[in-house]
């Protein structure tokens, strides 16, 4: 069983509240959802939807087929109208002319202005939603008083209870076990999981879609004693978390592709100052502004090169919100031990898409810092490059040790940081600081794998199509065909474990990527030396839907 | 104080003979002996430039990082380690040109902390280019028909966008040199010091006896450096009517870090201590 809903409307209307609310009050409930956001690059007007989908088993991505709309507006109904899957509904507010004998119209604007409150009509089709679907009020009070304040609260109950009896019930819904769980995005799991992680300091300049994550960190910034500033532009923010990492705290920044394009500098400057970091490109459609509010995959060639000169970094995608929480903590104790770079890739489509997750378990996070302390240092003087048999010199916070001194440097420096220009100097230094990606390329994780257990057919995928992905090779799968997936969330240095071994079990490879240059396919090819017999690929800006995957690949592929 | 020699390194300084740099590097190490800072209290932050190899001569903490990008990284050391004593040393191109909007930003933020400029109205290191300081007219190794852009009033500039602290000082005058820096230091906020520091080898206009014969010490006039619209005309001066030297405007204002509660009355924030565990009340919402 599972259910969509698409609720549509111009932007400024609250097509996202509504959104949230239900989606919240239906993983209350118990059950698996996901909310994804389309929408414009506008505050107001034009043409925004979320789709809900809601299930009593496990879901990963959107659907396309839709049992009801919420019309906000007429285009709603004119663009999505032929989504409705037999028997489905389009609930209305009366003001909305549209022609359809599938509508059901609701005097949400009046029921609204009845209950108190004419900017509660969200709330009036919420309730008729509900009953449409045949589910009880449970929930839905508790949800509007965590959001609101008591009255405001009050009338919106009111307003659903409204529209929830002016309808009939029309579905027949399977009731899931009540169970405990979250309902998040990427964008507050990266936050969460920087939190959770010991972040002190985070400096961003705002970019849709990237902006959330600071918003979160802002917000509780005072509770958890932590610095988050809004700079002036992204190179402000990368150098400003570079000068406080080099101070001892833990320390991030987060863009989109342009703003992480300004930062590429200082990735530099932290390629041979070594000074830890972790930066958070989540990625939109370019090249330049490109489509602001929609999704792509495009960025992980720019991430993998961009930065004058050699140095080691690490790239992770994170693949669902579970994953960018734990994958966000783990970036930073991989910056603090290799004293690197770390860059993490989300997407718009993650960034904004809700889902149902088992809550975090914090006790899974550490904080590990590797610091060398006085007595470990001893009586000598203190040599930030010293050189070493893993490349990893010992960091000492500056200003804590009587008298030893932290010199960085941007240009090649002995191992004291002084500036040298000697070729063996150069040398060694080079040996030492790319002799770190051994130890980085230790601790890769391999990618996930779905399917059968010796496919004919391997999709490889990374980072957001995990979800669309794994749901793909379970209807695959169902229909007899034998197909697998690896979908990849470290990529960078490339784990190569299971690609290795499905690779030769596989008579076809196919990459199913948001991009139209197939970039995991150059990455896996550049590698290992493997090529992808097919690749099923999407750059319009809208993420691929499992039925999308699975349908492209039935026709495309086998 | 300290002996001043605690500051040597074992750096060879690579400046050229009669460079204005040595007289700021001895009037560095002669104020911080002064005022009895240990060098792991110190952090010299620079960018890139002759001036910014200053963190190598100084035996204290120096994050010597990118061209134009000194005020940044000062700015998160400081908000990291309210303890640390952090210097920005860095040129006129790296400070008004490359790093402009980041010191117009920095102003604005007002993060405790002292930025040296070391003026010589030329680009140094890339030998002989004009300066965002280098006058109008000015025949350079690249402006070979004279300099179309006009110089900028950088005092003026930092008073205009809200600075709490600017002022300018003579690397040939060593005590004046240390009298100003020992004052920026010591103020609370992000103070602004001008450095006339004459460069030998590429500007033969504004050479030391240039700059010897039009500075004047505005602490032997009855200048208030307290009313910003005399400043502002103040800081408009520069030229063969003279130089004004000494602190042009002086405001005492609340500092980055004074808005942060926690900061103004706690601990740094690298001493913060925290565990994984004390993040799950922020998971609350999502529930």
């Amino acid at each position: 069983m599972d259910k969509n809903i698409l609720i549509g409307g111009a932007a400024g209307q609250g097509i996202d509240t509504l959104g949230d609310m239900i989606g919240k009050t239906l993983s209350r409930k118990g059950y698996y959802v996901h909310v994804s956001k389309d929408f414009m690059s506008r505050i107001r007007g034009g043409h925004n939807f979320n789709q809900i989908r809601f299930s009593n088993g496990p879901i990963y991505s959107h659907w396309p087929d839709l049992d009801c709309i919420i019309a906000l507006d007429e285009a709603t109904v004119e663009l999505h109208a032929d989504r409705l899957r037999e028997g489905g509904v389009i609930l209305c507010d009366d003001s909305v002319k549209a022609e359809d004998d599938r509508i059901i119209h609701i005097p949400m604007v009046e029921f609204a202005k009845e209950a108190g409150n004419v900017r509660t009509s969200g709330s009036v089709a919420a309730g008729a939603l509900f009953k449409i679907f045949g589910e009880s009020t449970d929930e839905v009070d508790e949800i509007f008083q965590q959001r609101f304040k008591r009255e405001i609260a009050e009338v919106n109950s009111l307003a659903f209870r409204k529209g929830y009896d002016f309808v009939e019930k029309r579905f027949e819904v399977e009731r899931p076990e009540k169970r405990e769980q979250i309902f998040i995005d990427a964008t507050n799991a990266i936050a969460l999981g920087a939190l959770a992680g010991g972040v002190g300091f985070f400096a961003s300049y705002p970019m849709t879609p990237a902006t959330g994550i600071m918003t979160k960190l802002s917000r509780i910034q005072t509770d958890a004693k932590i610095v988050v500033e809004q700079v002036e532009d992204e190179i402000s923010a990368i150098n400003m978390a570079l000068g406080a990492s080099y101070a001892g705290v833990r320390s991030m920044t987060a863009s989109s592709g342009g703003g992480y394009a300004l930062m590429v500098e200082a990735l530099s400057l932290q390629g041979i100052t070594e000074t830890p970091i972790v930066v958070v490109d989540v990625q939109r459609p370019g090249p330049a502004t490109g489509l602001p509010t929609r999704t792509e995959q495009a960025d992980l060639d720019f991430v993998l090169f961009s930065g004058h000169g050699e140095f080691p970094r690490m790239v992770i995608a994170v693949r669902n919100p579970e994953d960018a929480f734990y994958q966000t903590a783990r970036a930073l104790n991989l910056a603090d031990k290799y004293q690197t770079q770390v860059i993490i890739l989300s997407d718009q489509y993650l960034a904004d898409a809700t889902q149902t997750i088992a809550p975090f378990d914090f006790s899974m996070v550490t904080i590990e810092r590797y610091f060398m302390t006085a007595d470990e240092l001893g009586d000598e003087d203190y040599k930030r490059y010293k050189l070493t048999d893993d490349g990893i010199s010992p960091r000492i916070i500056p200003g804590k040790i009587e008298n030893q001194i932290v010199l960085i440097d941007s240009d090649e420096h002995d191992e004291y940081g002084h500036i040298t220009e000697s070729a063996e100097v150069r040398r060694a230094m080079v040996d030492k600081r790319m002799k770190k990606l051994e130890g980085i390329r230790s601790e890769v994780q391999e990618p996930d794998y779905f399917g059968v257990d010796n496919p004919e057919t391997l999709l490889l995928g990374w980072g957001s199509m995990y979800g669309p992905i794994r749901e793909a090779v379970d209807l695959l799968n169902r229909d007899g065909e034998s197909v697998g997936a690896l979908i990849f969330g470290d990529l960078y240095p490339l784990p190569t474990e299971l690609l290795n071994k499905y690779s030769k079990v596989a008579k076809r490879l196919v990459n199913v990527e948001m991009n139209y240059t197939g970039q995991l396919a150059r990455l896996i090819r550049q590698e290992t030396g493997i090529f992808m017999d097919k690749s099923i690929l999407n750059y319009d800006g809208r993420q691929m839907d499992s039925y999308t995957v699975y349908k492209r690949i039935k026709e495309e592929v086998l | 104080m300290f002996d001043p020699k605690i500051y040597d390194t074992r750096d060879e300084i690579a400046w050229c003979p009669g460079c204005g740099n040595f007289g700021i590097l001895n009037g560095i190490k002669q104020t911080l002996a002064e005022m009895g800072l240990k060098p792991h209290e110190v952090v010299i932050v620079s960018g890139i430039g002759q001036a910014a190899k200053t963190p190598h001569y100084v035996n204290v903490n120096g994050y010597n990082g990118l061209h134009g990008r000194a005020v940044p990284p000062a700015q998160g050391i400081k908000i990291a380690n309210k303890n640390l004593k952090v210097i920005i040393h860095s040129g006129d191109g790296d400070s008004y040109g490359e790093g402009g909007n980041h010191i117009l930003h920095g102003i604005r933020r007002n993060v405790d902390l002292t930025h040296v400029v070391h003026f010589n109205q030329i680009y140094g290191l890339t030998k002989g280019q004009a300066s965002p300081t280098t006058a109008q007219g000015h025949v350079t190794n690249m402006q070979f028909d004279g300099n179309k852009n006009e110089e900028l009033r950088t005092l003026l500039f930092a008073i205009s966008v809200g600075a709490g602290f600017v002022a300018r000082t003579f690397s040939g005058d060593k005590d004046h040199y240390v009298k100003t820096l020992k004052e920026a230091i010591n103020y609370k906020g992000y103070a602004l010091v001008d450095v006339l520091q004459p460069c030998v080898v590429f500007n033969r206009i504004n050479t030391f006896q240039w700059y010897k014969d039009r500075v004047y010490d505005l602490a032997e006039t009855d200048y208030d450096p307290t009313n910003k619209l005399e400043a502002m005309k103040k800081a408009m001066e520069f030229g063969d009517e003279g130089i004004p030297i000494g602190v042009i405007y002086r405001e005492e204002k609340e500092t980055y870090i004074d808005k942060i509660s926690y900061l103004k009355d706690g601990p740094p924030l690298v001493d913060r201590e925290w565990r994984p565990e004390e993040a799950e009340k922020y998971m609350d919402e999502y529930r």
